[in-house]
Order: structure tokens, then C-alpha cells, then sequence
């Protein structure tokens, strides 16, 4: 088949669909977290019972994950219409509703996909939107991902098909005036590497995708191949063709099984159709794409750990140079890219550089795609233009802090990153100024940290991470950050002196230098931009032994007001887990310091009107005695750790 | 290892060619199928590859995929992933401890129960997450977690022999 007959069959496959009634259902790891598979299964037993047909399609994510389970139904000649947190109960009203009759439910939907309506929003025009710029994005929830034919009738594989008519010099340029970024994090120009890769001698050559994406807190690119994976192959393709490779690899998390079936399909039917494998296109054009999957080790993200994973190896990282594009897998010259980064490559060739340089900032140009999450209302996936503030992101698209809580950080770039107060919000998100703050773009995840959050255990949680993901070659990674860790526990559990701060700055600034790569080179970053932007909370740890957020529970004790107790009622006894508040019915309820584990259940389950269970920091403003009892319980259970 | 064990490992080295970058793909199949890996796959698997027993044991202990002891029946994931441990995730993991009787880390001594924390698994805004099984429950609470450990409790008194006879 050419390829105009190929873009002929999925075009006309495309407008049958668009020409019926459809039902499509989010089902990526989000949607199905949420509950999507049920209201699958509800659909399909409902149109069953009624003894209809429509078809139904499993789609990627929106990146409106609070809104999950999203189902759109889309009739001709009618609105087509989203409905968001579709539980199982309201799918009979839907069927009976919209798809039987013309009711199309608006008091269920989300927004509707056509404008002009009064009764509903026109889902682009949602506040978050006027902000958003969905490239890479833009096909995710709305096409199969399992249907090759989705891709091509919305443009996909033109990209590919121009290629193969132009010489890969012309195509490096194309790349380079773009101004692409590599979006793993780094933000090395994409064109240049390209063309060191293009002029490194050896054979073969390989081309990998990094999807090795380990920052906890990000699931970007878990959405992008869940939702449109074939974008990545052609841009992985396109990448073989310049730099004349016959192979390539996807290196993906075995934590992601849904992206690795997703992507695995989509191989095989872009093989089926001759736009990978043998005689691309019949142009004579060769390149086969293999999977190496990930066996959980967060330092794989890193270039040249990822590919002694692929060599079947331990993934630890070597000196650079040589860089992979001179001397990657195997010894020869690997082209190594992010999953975003290949996705970006179809879309340049399609709308040309100049239009790509257009977007974003002097130095960043393009979007960012972002995952929100933390203590914000509309948790997601975003994608922004570059240059896009931080606090746009938070209040206009994440829709701010929930409970009429107050901001206290964002966290960007996972362990690497930093922790950036409200004084920064107004920096503009791109690979510089991020980093001018302490931060780094990483590979895009983002956290609201609110008022109830400590920085300091947020900062003992990113460094615990990084020592147990450190791979160990390195001394300072491996002890250092260790070191680091145990200052931070001393400070969270009311043991650490004032001096330790600064031995902490000295060791962090150690532990940059004496680390080969990214991994050890930035652990010390949630430290260090917590100790700049925060220290007054480690000084009330330190001096006060006060922990202002009333996290850490060494300084921090639950304590019931006898004055506001109501006695008759036992919600804290009856849910207590460690049976450590005693009271009989009409008594006044006591907690048992020295029994109590600071989880919190009394403080959640006394109801709102008697509001009697309060946080107290430091613990000496308990009474004397549950002092001394609390006291014995946190050397109780110190014991039993040590 | 049993003989039938022995034989499904054999079908899995049967499927490989002899190259030590096969060496993580053989593992995971191989864990895959028996539950874990245990010391005696791995010295086959070694002399399968023929390369050294210690590489194909530190290659395995270096992954955090690789598990050395079966899994227990039900197996429960506690993401402690940034925005769960924000959201209390600690708490849950320590609530499971206790409900449970055993470590993070360690299979209950009846086989029942599993228990182990995980880096992220992505699904951030439904934070804190507990994984059982293949099923994910959402937005914890250390009381909720406890109560969820209550069906699969019931299920595995219902599936014991001794309740049969009784």
C-alpha cells in the first residue's frame, strides 16, 4: 500500500466513526485508579440490555484526572458532550438519556466539545484551558491509542512520509532552528545532538527512548504512551532515518504494564501497515523498534546507567565524554531521547520550525508538559507554552489549594528539584529561570505543598528517596546523602543543633561535586532550596522543638480539650487503632501519649460541632503528666526501630 | 524447586539465546512465572548464560523489581510516592504494619500476606494510594486501610481447610 492509500483507509474509517454515535471512555492507569474499567463494563451490560450497538472506545487521558472516570458521547448531527466522574450508577441515565433519546444530561457533563451552548461549557474555553497549549497532548483522550488508523486521519505518519523524501542534513537544521530541548530534563538542544549523532563514525547506530520515568509524582509520559503512543515511534523513526540507524529501543518502566501493552500494539500494527520494519514505505528505509523493560531502578533514567541496563548489565552511570551519540550501546554512537522529545519531532516536521520557535521563551521554546499534584483541587496533566508562570499553573489550571488552605511551595522536578516559596510563583516556567531558582524543569512534575506540610520531612522524604536510589558507586552519593539523611532525622525528631544546618549546606555542596551524575548531582537540591527558602522552620525544629506544620510526630502530640469533649460520644475510642484513648461513655476522653502513634484518626473522626481534638507543638504544651508519658512512648518506639 | 518448577524454567531458558544482555528479560520472565526468584533459578539461569553465579545475583539484588522470597497471597503495594507522603502515606504503611503483624517488606508467616512500599504509581491525585492485588483503593486514611484488609481477611478464613471441618 503507498501511504496516500494507507491515509485514504484511516481517513475513511475515521469519518464513519465521526458519522455514528460513539462512547469514549478514559481507561489509562488514571481513569482505571478511578474506577473506568467498572463503568466499562456498566456500559457495555446496559447497551446489552437494551439490545443496542454503539460502539464503545477506550481512550488515553485528558489530563483532567480529577474528573475521572470522563466518558464522551458523541452523536452526529448532535453536541458531542463529556461527562466527567462517571461512576457505574449513572451510566443507565446516560444510555436512557443521550444515546436512546435526545437528552443530553447536561447536569452530568463536564462541558461539551462543540461551542455556543448556554447550559454547559464548551470544554476549551474551561478556565484551565485559556492558559493550556495541547501539542503533544493534543490527541490524548480523544483517539484509540490501540488504532493505528486514529493516529494517520488525524496527521499522524506525514511527518514520517516527508521525511523519507528529504536528506537528513535538511531535517537536522529543520530540528536545530526549531530550538527543541531535550524534555528528560536536561534541556540539551535536541538539533545538535542529532547532528553529532548524524556525524559519529561506528556502526550500527542505535536510537533509544528514555521512559524510564522514575520522579515520583510524574506520570507524564506513562500518559503520553498510554494515550498516543505512535507519536513517539515516529518521532523515534524519523530520528533512525537521520542518523541512519536500523534499530531502535523504547526503555520503559515495568511499573507501567498498561503503557507497555499500549506501546507494544502499536508497534506491531505500525509493522502491519510497512511504516516500521523492512522497506519503510518502500523506500528501502530499514528500522526496527525492540522494548527493554526496566526492572525498578530510579538511576536508569540516567543516559548512560539506562543503557548498561539495556546491555543487560547493573545500571550504574560512567564518566562523560564520550557522550552516547559518539560511544552509546554496545560502544557505538546511540541516539538518546525522552518520550516528549520524540513526540515533539512529527509536530515540527509537520508545522515547520519557524511556527515551533514561535512558542515558549528566548531561550525555551515549545511547551512544557506538566503533572499537577499535591494539594491542589484539579489534579492532572498539563501543557503549557514555556514562559508560562508558576502560579498560572497552580490557581488558574491545577484551580488552587483545596480547603481554603494556604500555599506553601511547589515542588518541580521531583528529587532533583527544589521546593520554591509564593515569593517565586510569578517565575516563568522554562529550563533557566528554573534553575536560576534552585529548581530544575526535571522531567515535569509538580507538587503543591500546603500549609499542613512540613518542609523539612518534605526534604527528609526527597533525600531518604535518593539514598535508597542511589546506585552506589560514587562515595558522596552513596555516604553523603546518607549523612544528610541522618541530620534531617535528627532535626525532625527535635535531636538536631543549630550548627548541623551549615554542615548540611557544606555536605550539600560535597555531594554535588563528588557525584558523577544527575542522580548524586542534584539530591541535595530539596535540602538546599528548603534550608533557603524555609530555614525558619528548621530553627523552630532546631531551637523551639516546634515543627510549625505539626507533621512530625516526635514533636508533635494529639491532645483532647476536656472542656470541649462531649463524653456521651465515642467516635476517637471506638476507631482509635492502637486502643490508645480510654473514657468510658459519659467520661471524658484522655489519649494515652505514651500509646498514641500520631496518626491522626481522633483529630478525622471527632465530629465538626465538638472540634475537641487538637495538634499541640511542641509537646511541652501538654499537661505534666502526658508529658512524661509521651515522652516514654517516643523512647518506646525509638527502641524498637533501633 | 518442584519438578514441574524445574520444567516451566527449563520451557523459559529454552526461549533465550545465550547472550548476557538476556540476563534482566530472564529474570523478570522467570520471577514472573514462579513468584520469585529463588537461589537455585538463579544458579541456573547463571549457568545457562555461563557467566558467574555472584553477576547474576548482583545484577538481581541491584533491581528493586527483584524479590528473593515468594509473595504472600495477597500482595499489597503502599505508594509512597511525593504527593502520598504528603497526603499521610507514612501513616497507612504504619497502620498496615500493625494490622498485619509484619514489616514492610515481609510475607506474613501464614503466606496470606504481603506487604511492600513503592516509589509512584502514578496515580498522584488520588493520593494516599494502597494497592492490592491489581485493585487500587484510593484516598486512604489509616482507619480505611484497616477496614480494607477486612473481605480479604474473611476470604482466606472462608478458603481455610480447618473452617471446612469445623
Amino acid at each position: 500500500m503507498t501511504f496516500e492509500e494507507i491515509k485514504n483507509r484511516a481517513k475513511s474509517e475515521w469519518e464513519a466513526l465521526q458519522n455514528s454515535t460513539y462512547i469514549l471512555i478514559g481507561t489509562a492507569t488514571c481513569g482505571r485508579a478511578a474506577g473506568a474499567l467498572d463503568t466499562v463494563d456498566a456500559f457495555n451490560n446496559e447497551l446489552a440490555r437494551r439490545s443496542i450497538e454503539v460502539p464503545i472506545t477506550q481512550v488515553g487521558c485528558m489530563g483532567l484526572c480529577y474528573a475521572e472516570p470522563l466518558v464522551t458521547i458523541s452523536k452526529p448531527e448532535f453536541l458531542r458532550v463529556v461527562y466527567h466522574n462517571v461512576t457505574p450508577e449513572l451510566v443507565p441515565r446516560l444510555v436512557e438519556g443521550y444515546i436512546m433519546s435526545d437528552d443530553p444530561c447536561l447536569e452530568l457533563a463536564l462541558g461539551t466539545l462543540e461551542g455556543g451552548g448556554e447550559e454547559a461549557p464548551y470544554v476549551p474555553e474551561l478556565p484551565r484551558f485559556e492558559h493550556e497549549l495541547r501539542l503533544v497532548l493534543r490527541r490524548c483522550g480523544y483517539v484509540d491509542p490501540e488504532n493505528i488508523n486514529h493516529y494517520i486521519a488525524n496527521g499522524g505518519y506525514s511527518s514520517l512520509e516527508r521525511v523519507l523524501q528529504m536528506q537528513p542534513e535538511g531535517i537536522v537544521e529543520e530540528i536545530k532552528s526549531s530550538g527543541l530541548r531535550g524534555r528528560g530534563g536536561a534541556g540539551f538542544p535536541t538539533g545538535r545532538k542529532w547532528e553529532f549523532c548524524r556525524a559519529s563514525e561506528g556502526e550500527p547506530k542505535y536510537v533509544v527512548c528514555n521512559a524510564d520515568e522514575g520522579d515520583p509524582g510524574a506520570f507524564m509520559d506513562r500518559v503520553v504512551l498510554e494515550s498516543d503512543p505512535q507519536q513517539v515511534i515516529e518521532g523515534m523513526i524519523i530520528g533512525g532515518y537521520v542518523i541512519g540507524s536500523k534499530q531502535g529501543y523504547i526503555y520503559i518502566r515495568a511499573e507501567y504494564p498498561l503503557a507497555v501493552e499500549r506501546v507494544k500494539i502499536a508497534l506491531k500494527q505500525a509493522e502491519e501497515l510497512g511504516l516500521l520494519g523492512d522497506n519503510i514505505l518502500g523506500t528501502g528505509f530499514n528500522f526496527h523498534i525492540d522494548l527493554a523493560m526496566g526492572a525498578g531502578a530510579f538511576v536508569s533514567g540516567e543516559e548512560t546507567a539506562l543503557m548498561a541496563a539495556v546491555e543487560g548489565k547493573m545500571s550504574t552511570p560512567r564518566p562523560r565524554p564520550p557522550y552516547p551519540a559518539q560511544s552509546g550501546l554496545w560502544g557505538k554512537p546511540t541516539l538518546l531521547n525522552n518520550v516528549k522529545t520524540f513526540a515533539n519531532i512529527p509536530l515540527i516536521i509537520e508545522r515547520g520550525a519557524d511556527w515551533f520557535a514561535s512558542i515558549g521563551t528566548e531561550g525555551s521554546k515549545g511547551t512544557a508538559v506538566f503533572t499537577l499534584a499535591g494539594k491542589v483541587n484539579n489534579a492532572g496533566l498539563a501543557e503549557v507554552p514555556m514562559g508560562t508562570t508558576l502560579r498560572e499553573l497552580v490557581y488558574d489550571i491545577a484551580g488552587g489549594i483545596p480547603k481554603d488552605k494556604s500555599f506553601k511551595a511547589v515542588q518541580i522536578g521531583g528529587p532533583s528539584g527544589g521546593c520554591l516559596p509564593e515569593s517565586l510563583l510569578d517565575t516563568p516556567i522554562d529550563f533557566d529561570s528554573l534553575r536560576e531558582a534552585g529548581s530544575m524543569m526535571g522531567s515535569g512534575g509538580m507538587i503543591v505543598i500546603d500549609e499542613d506540610n512540613c518542609m523539612v520531612d518534605a526534604a527528609r522524604f526527597f533525600l531518604d528517596f535518593t539514598t535508597k536510589e542511589s546506585c552506589g558507586k560514587c562515595t558522596m552519593c552513596r555516604l553523603g546523602t546518607l549523612q544528610m539523611l541522618r541530620i534531617l532525622e535528627d532535626v525532625t525528631t527535635g535531636k538536631g543543633k543549630i550548627e548541623d544546618l551549615d554542615l548540611l549546606l557544606e555536605l550539600a555542596e560535597d555531594v554535588k561535586a563528588g557525584s558523577l551524575c544527575a542522580l548524586g548531582g542534584t539530591a541535595p537540591n530539596p535540602a538546599l532550596t528548603t534550608l533557603r527558602y524555609f530555614r525558619d522552620e528548621y530553627e523552630a525544629h532546631v531551637l523551639e522543638k516546634r515543627c510549625p506544620a505539626k507533621v512530625c510526630p516526635e514533636l508533635t502530640a494529639y491532645y483532647i480539650l476536656p472542656d470541649k469533649c462531649e463524653r456521651s460520644c465515642e467516635h476517637c475510642v471506638l476507631t482509635c487503632p492502637t486502643e490508645a484513648i480510654k473514657g468510658e461513655k459519659g467520661e471524658i476522653k484522655v489519649i494515652e501519649q505514651e500509646k498514641c502513634v500520631n496518626c491522626g484518626t481522633c483529630l478525622d473522626v471527632c465530629p465538626p460541632e465538638y472540634d475537641a481534638v487538637v495538634k499541640l507543638s511542641p509537646i511541652t504544651q501538654l499537661p505534666p503528666e502526658d508529658l512524661a508519658a509521651k515522652e516514654r512512648g517516643i523512647a518506646q518506639q525509638a527502641q524498637q526501630v533501633a | 524447586m518442584t519438578v514441574e518448577e524445574k520444567e516451566q524454567l527449563a520451557g523459559i531458558l529454552g526461549r533465550y539465546r545465550k547472550e548476557s544482555s538476556n540476563l534482566i528479560p530472564l529474570l523478570q520472565e522467570v520471577q514472573e512465572i514462579l513468584g520469585y526468584l529463588s537461589r537455585e533459578a538463579m544458579r541456573e539461569i547463571a549457568s545457562f548464560l555461563e557467566i558467574p553465579e555472584v553477576e547474576v545475583y548482583g545484577t538481581a539484588t541491584f533491581y528493586n523489581q527483584f524479590r528473593f522470597v515468594p509473595l504472600g497471597k495477597h500482595h499489597i503495594r503502599v505508594c509512597m510516592g511525593t504527593a502520598c507522603h504528603l497526603a499521610g502515606g507514612k501513616l497507612i504503611l504504619e497502620a498496615l504494619e500493625r494490622e498485619l503483624g509484619i514489616k514492610v517488606g515481609d510475607t506474613s508467616e501464614d503466606g496470606n500476606f504481603s506487604l511492600e512500599r513503592v516509589a509512584c504509581i502514578g496515580c498522584c491525585m488520588l493520593a494516599p494510594v494502597v494497592v492490592i492485588g491489581d485493585k487500587i483503593y484510593p484516598k486512604m486514611t489509616p482507619f480505611k486501610g484497616e477496614e480494607t484488609l477486612i473481605p480479604y481477611k474473611q476470604k482466606i478464613q472462608e478458603e481455610s481447610p480447618s473452617n471446612e471441618q469445623s
